[in-house]
Protein backbone atom coordinates (compact mmCIF):
# COMPACT_ATOMS: atom_id res chain seq x y z
CA UNK A 1 0.00 0.00 0.00
CA UNK A 2 2.61 2.25 0.59
CA UNK A 3 3.93 2.99 -3.25
CA UNK A 4 0.62 2.74 -4.62
CA UNK A 5 -0.38 5.61 -2.04
CA UNK A 6 2.11 7.71 -3.26
CA UNK A 7 1.48 7.28 -6.53
CA UNK A 8 -1.26 10.09 -6.72
CA UNK A 9 1.03 12.45 -5.40
CA UNK A 10 4.31 11.55 -7.62
CA UNK A 11 1.90 12.01 -11.18
CA UNK A 12 0.64 15.47 -9.35
CA UNK A 13 4.55 16.51 -9.09
CA UNK A 14 5.50 15.18 -12.76
CA UNK A 15 2.85 17.54 -13.74
CA UNK A 16 4.04 20.54 -11.30
CA UNK A 17 7.76 19.99 -12.95
CA UNK A 18 6.13 19.91 -16.36
CA UNK A 19 4.27 23.11 -15.47
CA UNK A 20 7.69 25.00 -14.13
CA UNK A 21 9.55 23.61 -16.88
CA UNK A 22 7.19 25.12 -19.47
CA UNK A 23 7.42 28.21 -17.56
CA UNK A 24 10.89 28.75 -16.77
CA UNK A 25 12.62 27.61 -20.00
CA UNK A 26 10.44 28.28 -22.98
CA UNK A 27 11.00 31.76 -24.31
CA UNK A 28 7.70 33.21 -26.02
CA UNK A 29 5.48 35.26 -23.13
CA UNK A 30 1.94 33.31 -24.75
CA UNK A 31 3.35 30.08 -23.58
CA UNK A 32 5.24 30.72 -20.05
CA UNK A 33 1.62 32.14 -18.92
CA UNK A 34 -0.03 28.94 -19.86
CA UNK A 35 2.65 26.83 -17.77
CA UNK A 36 1.65 29.24 -15.49
CA UNK A 37 -1.53 28.54 -15.59
CA UNK A 38 -0.58 24.75 -15.60
CA UNK A 39 1.74 24.95 -12.91
CA UNK A 40 -1.37 26.65 -10.73
CA UNK A 41 -3.58 24.06 -12.06
CA UNK A 42 -1.22 21.02 -10.90
CA UNK A 43 -1.14 22.86 -7.77
CA UNK A 44 -5.25 22.86 -7.03
CA UNK A 45 -4.19 19.29 -7.01
CA UNK A 46 -2.03 18.53 -4.54
CA UNK A 47 -4.09 20.24 -2.45
CA UNK A 48 -6.96 18.25 -2.85
CA UNK A 49 -5.63 14.84 -3.49
CA UNK A 50 -5.19 14.24 0.38
CA UNK A 51 -8.96 15.95 1.41
CA UNK A 52 -10.13 12.68 -0.42
CA UNK A 53 -11.40 9.77 1.87
CA UNK A 54 -11.84 6.61 -0.43
CA UNK A 55 -15.83 5.44 0.14
CA UNK A 56 -16.90 9.43 1.29
CA UNK A 57 -19.10 11.32 -0.43
CA UNK A 58 -18.69 15.20 -2.06
CA UNK A 59 -19.13 17.58 1.61
CA UNK A 60 -22.84 18.29 0.76
CA UNK A 61 -24.96 17.47 3.71
CA UNK A 62 -27.74 14.70 3.30
CA UNK A 63 -29.38 11.93 5.10
CA UNK A 64 -27.89 8.86 3.90
CA UNK A 65 -24.27 9.59 3.88
CA UNK A 66 -22.15 9.57 6.94
CA UNK A 67 -18.75 10.26 5.43
CA UNK A 68 -17.70 13.02 3.49
CA UNK A 69 -14.79 14.06 2.22
CA UNK A 70 -12.61 17.37 3.47
CA UNK A 71 -14.21 20.44 3.10
CA UNK A 72 -11.36 22.58 3.42
CA UNK A 73 -8.96 22.34 1.06
CA UNK A 74 -12.12 22.68 -1.44
CA UNK A 75 -12.68 26.47 0.16
CA UNK A 76 -9.11 27.29 -0.44
CA UNK A 77 -9.08 25.96 -4.00
CA UNK A 78 -12.05 27.59 -4.71
CA UNK A 79 -10.51 30.45 -3.57
CA UNK A 80 -7.15 30.01 -5.49
CA UNK A 81 -8.86 29.19 -8.98
CA UNK A 82 -10.14 32.99 -8.72
CA UNK A 83 -7.14 34.55 -8.61
CA UNK A 84 -4.90 32.55 -10.63
CA UNK A 85 -7.49 33.61 -13.71
CA UNK A 86 -7.55 36.94 -12.16
CA UNK A 87 -3.59 36.85 -12.52
CA UNK A 88 -3.80 35.44 -15.97
CA UNK A 89 -5.88 38.42 -17.13
CA UNK A 90 -3.39 41.07 -15.75
CA UNK A 91 -0.56 38.54 -17.17
CA UNK A 92 -2.22 38.68 -21.12
CA UNK A 93 -3.03 42.27 -20.48
CA UNK A 94 0.80 43.22 -19.98
CA UNK A 95 1.91 40.75 -23.02
CA UNK A 96 -0.80 42.64 -25.20
CA UNK A 97 0.60 46.05 -24.26
CA UNK A 98 4.33 44.81 -24.63
CA UNK A 99 3.68 43.24 -28.09
CA UNK A 100 2.66 46.65 -28.49
CA UNK A 101 5.52 48.38 -27.38
CA UNK A 102 8.76 46.16 -28.87
CA UNK A 103 6.62 44.60 -31.74
CA UNK A 104 7.79 40.65 -30.35
CA UNK A 105 6.30 38.34 -27.42
CA UNK A 106 9.59 36.55 -27.36
CA UNK A 107 11.81 36.96 -24.58
CA UNK A 108 14.80 36.83 -25.72
CA UNK A 109 14.38 39.73 -28.51
CA UNK A 110 12.76 41.70 -26.03
CA UNK A 111 15.50 41.99 -23.98
CA UNK A 112 18.03 42.63 -27.17
CA UNK A 113 15.77 45.33 -27.70
CA UNK A 114 15.96 46.55 -24.27
CA UNK A 115 19.61 46.35 -23.85
CA UNK A 116 20.57 48.79 -27.66
CA UNK A 117 17.91 51.16 -26.29
CA UNK A 118 19.66 51.53 -22.78
CA UNK A 119 22.92 51.94 -25.04
CA UNK A 120 21.49 54.11 -27.28
CA UNK A 121 20.35 56.39 -24.24
CA UNK A 122 23.83 56.55 -23.04
CA UNK B 1 -23.58 32.59 -44.98
CA UNK B 2 -25.67 29.33 -44.24
CA UNK B 3 -23.33 27.87 -41.58
CA UNK B 4 -23.48 31.75 -40.01
CA UNK B 5 -26.78 30.90 -40.05
CA UNK B 6 -26.68 27.66 -38.10
CA UNK B 7 -24.97 29.30 -35.43
CA UNK B 8 -26.73 32.11 -34.90
CA UNK B 9 -29.68 29.84 -34.58
CA UNK B 10 -28.17 27.57 -32.46
CA UNK B 11 -27.04 30.51 -30.00
CA UNK B 12 -30.37 32.32 -29.92
CA UNK B 13 -31.57 28.73 -28.27
CA UNK B 14 -28.54 28.23 -25.85
CA UNK B 15 -28.19 31.86 -24.57
CA UNK B 16 -31.26 32.08 -22.20
CA UNK B 17 -30.74 27.99 -21.37
CA UNK B 18 -26.91 29.51 -20.21
CA UNK B 19 -28.54 32.55 -18.33
CA UNK B 20 -30.92 30.41 -16.63
CA UNK B 21 -28.52 28.12 -15.69
CA UNK B 22 -26.27 30.60 -14.25
CA UNK B 23 -29.02 32.26 -11.63
CA UNK B 24 -30.05 28.01 -11.11
CA UNK B 25 -26.58 27.95 -10.06
CA UNK B 26 -25.96 30.99 -7.93
CA UNK B 27 -29.44 30.62 -5.68
CA UNK B 28 -29.02 26.93 -5.11
CA UNK B 29 -25.42 26.94 -4.47
CA UNK B 30 -26.65 26.28 -0.86
CA UNK B 31 -27.81 22.62 -1.50
CA UNK B 32 -25.84 21.53 -4.65
CA UNK B 33 -22.64 22.20 -6.07
CA UNK B 34 -22.55 25.72 -7.02
CA UNK B 35 -22.72 29.65 -5.82
CA UNK B 36 -20.99 33.23 -6.40
CA UNK B 37 -17.87 32.18 -8.88
CA UNK B 38 -19.42 29.90 -11.03
CA UNK B 39 -22.65 31.63 -11.64
CA UNK B 40 -20.86 34.57 -12.00
CA UNK B 41 -18.61 32.99 -14.99
CA UNK B 42 -21.05 31.34 -16.58
CA UNK B 43 -23.37 34.23 -17.02
CA UNK B 44 -20.14 36.26 -18.50
CA UNK B 45 -19.74 32.84 -20.97
CA UNK B 46 -23.32 33.58 -21.69
CA UNK B 47 -22.64 37.13 -22.81
CA UNK B 48 -19.08 36.47 -24.33
CA UNK B 49 -21.12 33.84 -26.72
CA UNK B 50 -23.55 36.26 -27.58
CA UNK B 51 -20.82 38.70 -28.55
CA UNK B 52 -18.43 36.28 -30.52
CA UNK B 53 -21.81 35.22 -32.41
CA UNK B 54 -23.35 38.57 -33.25
CA UNK B 55 -20.64 40.94 -32.86
CA UNK B 56 -19.07 43.36 -30.01
CA UNK B 57 -21.15 46.62 -31.49
CA UNK B 58 -24.66 44.46 -30.34
CA UNK B 59 -23.00 43.12 -27.07
CA UNK B 60 -22.09 46.48 -26.09
CA UNK B 61 -25.89 47.73 -27.21
CA UNK B 62 -27.29 44.43 -24.85
CA UNK B 63 -24.80 44.81 -21.81
CA UNK B 64 -23.37 48.19 -22.33
CA UNK B 65 -19.80 49.52 -20.75
CA UNK B 66 -21.04 51.86 -17.53
CA UNK B 67 -23.15 48.69 -16.32
CA UNK B 68 -20.61 46.69 -16.29
CA UNK B 69 -18.11 48.80 -14.82
CA UNK B 70 -21.18 49.44 -12.18
CA UNK B 71 -21.28 46.04 -11.87
CA UNK B 72 -17.65 45.35 -10.89
CA UNK B 73 -17.53 48.03 -8.16
CA UNK B 74 -21.08 47.45 -6.72
CA UNK B 75 -20.52 43.77 -5.80
CA UNK B 76 -17.62 44.63 -4.04
CA UNK B 77 -19.36 47.17 -2.10
CA UNK B 78 -22.60 45.13 -1.11
CA UNK B 79 -20.37 42.38 -0.02
CA UNK B 80 -18.57 44.94 2.16
CA UNK B 81 -21.87 46.60 2.95
CA UNK B 82 -23.30 43.14 4.76
CA UNK B 83 -20.52 42.95 6.75
CA UNK B 84 -21.05 47.04 8.14
CA UNK B 85 -24.34 46.04 8.48
CA UNK B 86 -23.61 43.76 10.84
CA UNK B 87 -21.64 46.23 12.66
CA UNK B 88 -24.85 48.56 12.72
CA UNK B 89 -26.85 45.79 14.09
CA UNK B 90 -24.75 44.69 17.29
CA UNK B 91 -22.58 42.13 16.00
CA UNK B 92 -18.76 42.29 14.67
CA UNK B 93 -18.05 42.85 11.37
CA UNK B 94 -19.18 40.32 8.21
CA UNK B 95 -21.41 38.88 11.46
CA UNK B 96 -24.70 37.08 9.88
CA UNK B 97 -26.43 35.84 13.05
CA UNK B 98 -27.94 39.61 14.21
CA UNK B 99 -29.16 40.11 10.93
CA UNK B 100 -32.53 38.71 11.64
CA UNK B 101 -34.39 37.73 14.63
CA UNK B 102 -33.44 34.21 14.26
CA UNK B 103 -30.11 33.12 13.68
CA UNK B 104 -30.01 30.49 11.40
CA UNK B 105 -32.59 32.65 9.14
CA UNK B 106 -30.02 35.77 9.35
CA UNK B 107 -27.12 33.64 8.40
CA UNK B 108 -29.29 32.47 5.61
CA UNK B 109 -29.81 35.94 4.76
CA UNK B 110 -26.38 37.17 4.86
CA UNK B 111 -25.10 34.14 3.15
CA UNK B 112 -27.59 35.04 -0.41
CA UNK B 113 -26.32 38.61 -0.11
CA UNK B 114 -22.81 37.60 0.17
CA UNK B 115 -22.81 35.09 -2.73
CA UNK B 116 -24.94 37.67 -4.86
CA UNK B 117 -22.23 40.67 -4.34
CA UNK B 118 -19.31 37.52 -5.21
CA UNK B 119 -21.72 36.70 -8.62
CA UNK B 120 -22.14 40.29 -9.76
CA UNK B 121 -18.43 41.54 -9.17
CA UNK B 122 -17.10 38.20 -11.06
CA UNK B 123 -19.35 38.45 -13.88
CA UNK B 124 -18.90 42.05 -14.22
CA UNK B 125 -14.72 41.88 -14.52
CA UNK B 126 -14.86 38.40 -16.64
CA UNK B 127 -17.31 40.52 -18.92
CA UNK B 128 -15.18 44.41 -18.76
CA UNK B 129 -12.01 42.08 -19.88
CA UNK B 130 -13.61 40.50 -22.84
CA UNK B 131 -14.36 43.46 -23.84
CA UNK B 132 -11.36 45.59 -23.21
CA UNK B 133 -9.01 42.74 -25.08
CA UNK B 134 -11.72 42.51 -27.96
CA UNK B 135 -12.31 46.07 -28.18
CA UNK B 136 -8.39 46.48 -28.33
CA UNK B 137 -7.89 44.18 -31.95
CA UNK B 138 -11.17 46.36 -33.03
CA UNK B 139 -9.66 49.67 -32.88
CA UNK B 140 -5.99 48.68 -34.15
CA UNK B 141 -7.71 47.46 -37.26
CA UNK B 142 -9.54 50.88 -37.89
CA UNK C 1 -3.43 11.08 -19.89
CA UNK C 2 -2.82 14.49 -18.23
CA UNK C 3 0.64 14.12 -18.37
CA UNK C 4 0.40 12.96 -22.41
CA UNK C 5 -1.55 16.47 -22.98
CA UNK C 6 1.34 18.92 -20.50
CA UNK C 7 4.11 17.13 -22.53
CA UNK C 8 2.85 18.05 -25.64
CA UNK C 9 2.38 21.17 -24.65
CA UNK C 10 5.90 21.80 -23.85
CA UNK C 11 6.74 20.30 -27.61
CA UNK C 12 4.98 22.57 -29.44
CA UNK C 13 5.24 25.29 -31.20
CA UNK C 14 2.03 26.64 -32.89
CA UNK C 15 0.57 28.92 -30.14
CA UNK C 16 -2.96 28.21 -31.11
CA UNK C 17 -2.46 24.38 -30.30
CA UNK C 18 -0.59 25.39 -27.00
CA UNK C 19 -4.18 27.16 -26.02
CA UNK C 20 -6.22 24.41 -26.93
CA UNK C 21 -3.89 21.76 -25.47
CA UNK C 22 -4.35 23.67 -22.24
CA UNK C 23 -7.70 24.14 -22.36
CA UNK C 24 -8.13 20.23 -22.82
CA UNK C 25 -5.69 19.81 -19.33
CA UNK C 26 -8.18 22.11 -17.60
CA UNK C 27 -11.05 20.05 -17.95
CA UNK C 28 -9.21 16.87 -17.36
CA UNK C 29 -8.07 18.05 -14.05
CA UNK C 30 -11.99 19.10 -13.51
CA UNK C 31 -12.55 16.03 -14.38
CA UNK C 32 -10.17 14.73 -11.54
CA UNK C 33 -11.11 16.64 -9.55
CA UNK C 34 -14.86 14.94 -9.52
CA UNK C 35 -13.23 11.90 -9.04
CA UNK C 36 -12.08 13.20 -5.77
CA UNK C 37 -15.37 14.34 -4.60
CA UNK C 38 -14.84 18.09 -4.97
CA UNK C 39 -17.61 18.99 -7.19
CA UNK C 40 -17.58 22.74 -6.41
CA UNK C 41 -14.03 23.43 -7.16
CA UNK C 42 -14.71 20.94 -10.48
CA UNK C 43 -17.59 22.96 -11.43
CA UNK C 44 -15.47 26.25 -11.40
CA UNK C 45 -12.24 24.93 -12.65
CA UNK C 46 -14.31 23.61 -15.77
CA UNK C 47 -16.11 26.95 -16.26
CA UNK C 48 -13.54 29.52 -15.35
CA UNK C 49 -10.08 27.26 -16.61
CA UNK C 50 -11.52 25.67 -19.87
CA UNK C 51 -13.92 28.73 -20.39
CA UNK C 52 -12.67 32.06 -19.45
CA UNK C 53 -8.98 30.98 -19.77
CA UNK C 54 -9.34 29.57 -23.18
CA UNK C 55 -11.32 33.04 -24.31
CA UNK C 56 -8.86 35.42 -23.19
CA UNK C 57 -6.20 33.51 -24.09
CA UNK C 58 -7.69 33.16 -27.58
CA UNK C 59 -8.38 36.77 -27.71
CA UNK C 60 -4.94 37.98 -26.90
CA UNK C 61 -3.47 35.65 -29.13
CA UNK C 62 -5.18 37.39 -31.65
CA UNK C 63 -3.81 40.73 -30.71
CA UNK C 64 -0.52 39.44 -30.69
CA UNK C 65 -0.59 37.85 -34.50
CA UNK C 66 -0.13 33.96 -32.89
CA UNK C 67 3.91 34.14 -33.43
CA UNK C 68 4.83 30.71 -34.12
CA UNK C 69 8.60 30.98 -33.45
CA UNK C 70 10.31 29.73 -30.67
CA UNK C 71 13.37 28.70 -30.54
CA UNK C 72 15.13 26.04 -29.28
CA UNK C 73 18.46 27.05 -27.13
CA UNK C 74 19.61 24.14 -24.99
CA UNK C 75 17.20 24.24 -21.83
CA UNK C 76 19.60 21.88 -19.87
CA UNK C 77 19.88 24.10 -16.45
CA UNK C 78 15.80 24.29 -16.69
CA UNK C 79 15.35 21.31 -16.98
CA UNK C 80 18.19 20.02 -13.64
CA UNK C 81 16.10 23.18 -12.01
CA UNK C 82 12.63 21.33 -12.24
CA UNK C 83 14.05 17.63 -11.58
CA UNK C 84 16.10 18.49 -8.96
CA UNK C 85 13.10 20.31 -7.53
CA UNK C 86 10.86 17.67 -8.49
CA UNK C 87 13.01 15.15 -6.50
CA UNK C 88 13.01 17.47 -3.23
CA UNK C 89 9.29 17.18 -3.45
CA UNK C 90 9.33 13.59 -3.82
CA UNK C 91 11.49 13.10 -0.56
CA UNK C 92 9.50 15.38 1.11
CA UNK C 93 6.10 13.54 0.09
CA UNK C 94 7.66 10.21 1.61
CA UNK C 95 6.80 12.12 5.08
CA UNK C 96 2.83 12.38 4.09
CA UNK C 97 0.32 10.14 5.26
CA UNK C 98 -0.62 7.48 2.80
CA UNK C 99 -3.40 8.45 0.09
CA UNK C 100 -6.72 8.99 1.64
CA UNK C 101 -5.97 7.68 5.90
CA UNK C 102 -9.06 8.60 7.87
CA UNK C 103 -6.72 9.46 10.91
CA UNK C 104 -4.31 11.58 9.15
CA UNK C 105 -3.68 15.33 10.74
CA UNK C 106 -6.06 17.36 7.82
CA UNK C 107 -8.81 15.40 9.22
CA UNK C 108 -8.91 15.43 12.62
CA UNK C 109 -8.53 19.63 13.43
CA UNK C 110 -11.17 21.56 12.03
CA UNK C 111 -12.53 19.92 9.82
CA UNK C 112 -15.33 17.63 11.93
CA UNK C 113 -16.74 20.98 13.48
CA UNK C 114 -17.58 22.13 10.28
CA UNK C 115 -19.02 18.71 8.80
CA UNK C 116 -21.06 18.35 11.86
CA UNK C 117 -21.86 21.35 13.12
CA UNK C 118 -21.92 23.46 9.64
CA UNK C 119 -25.16 22.26 8.06
CA UNK C 120 -27.12 23.15 11.61
CA UNK C 121 -25.39 26.32 12.55
CA UNK C 122 -26.13 27.88 9.42
CA UNK C 123 -28.80 26.26 7.51
CA UNK C 124 -27.08 25.50 4.69
CA UNK C 125 -26.60 21.89 3.14
CA UNK C 126 -23.77 22.71 1.15
CA UNK C 127 -21.23 22.58 3.47
CA UNK C 128 -18.47 23.87 1.22
CA UNK C 129 -20.76 27.05 0.68
CA UNK C 130 -21.57 27.46 4.28
CA UNK C 131 -17.29 27.51 5.01
CA UNK C 132 -16.85 29.98 1.99
CA UNK C 133 -19.44 32.06 2.76
CA UNK C 134 -19.81 32.03 6.49
CA UNK C 135 -17.18 30.86 8.88
CA UNK C 136 -14.38 32.21 6.31
CA UNK C 137 -16.28 35.06 4.90
CA UNK C 138 -13.55 37.14 5.44
CA UNK C 139 -11.20 35.59 3.26
CA UNK C 140 -13.84 35.60 0.56
CA UNK C 141 -13.99 39.37 1.00
CA UNK C 142 -10.80 39.25 0.27
CA UNK C 143 -11.02 37.27 -2.80
CA UNK C 144 -13.55 39.62 -4.55
CA UNK C 145 -11.42 42.31 -3.61
CA UNK C 146 -8.73 40.68 -5.93
CA UNK C 147 -10.76 39.89 -8.74
CA UNK C 148 -12.23 43.70 -8.51
CA UNK C 149 -7.99 44.82 -8.97
CA UNK C 150 -7.56 42.44 -11.58
CA UNK C 151 -10.70 44.08 -13.38
CA UNK C 152 -9.36 47.47 -12.81
CA UNK C 153 -5.97 46.63 -13.45
CA UNK C 154 -6.71 45.80 -16.83
CA UNK C 155 -8.63 48.62 -17.53
CA UNK C 156 -5.92 50.91 -16.86
CA UNK C 157 -3.28 48.81 -18.73
CA UNK C 158 -5.54 48.22 -21.86
CA UNK C 159 -8.12 51.39 -21.75
CA UNK C 160 -6.47 54.07 -24.44
CA UNK C 161 -8.27 54.20 -27.58
CA UNK C 162 -5.09 55.15 -29.27
CA UNK C 163 -6.21 58.23 -31.20
CA UNK C 164 -3.10 59.48 -31.41
CA UNK C 165 -0.85 56.94 -31.58
CA UNK C 166 2.63 58.80 -33.07
CA UNK C 167 1.89 60.77 -29.71
CA UNK C 168 1.52 57.81 -27.61
CA UNK C 169 4.43 56.07 -28.65
CA UNK C 170 7.36 58.05 -27.96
Amino acid sequence: MSTAGYFAYWVTIFLLMAGLYILIARGNLIKKLVGMSIFQTSVYLLYIAPGKLIGGTAPIFAEQFKVYSNPLPHVLILTAIVVGVATLALGLALVVRIREAYDTIEEDEILALDDKLEREKE
Amino acid sequence: MKHYLVLRVIAKLLIPFMLLFALYVQFHGDFGPGGGFQAGTIAAAAVIFYALIYGLPNARKVVPSWLVEAMIASGVLLYAGVGIAGIFLGGNFLDYFVLSADPVAGQLRGIFWVEAGVAITVSGVMLKVFYMFAGRGRDEAE
Amino acid sequence: MMAVAVVALARSRNLFSVVVLGGIYSFLMATVMVALDAVDVAMTEAAVGAGISTVLLLSALHLCKSEEAKPLHRPWLPLLLAVATGAMLVYGTLGLPAFSDPAAPIHTHVAPRYINDGPRETGVPNIVTAVLASYRGFDTLGETTVVFTAGIGVIALLRRRRRNRDEEEQ
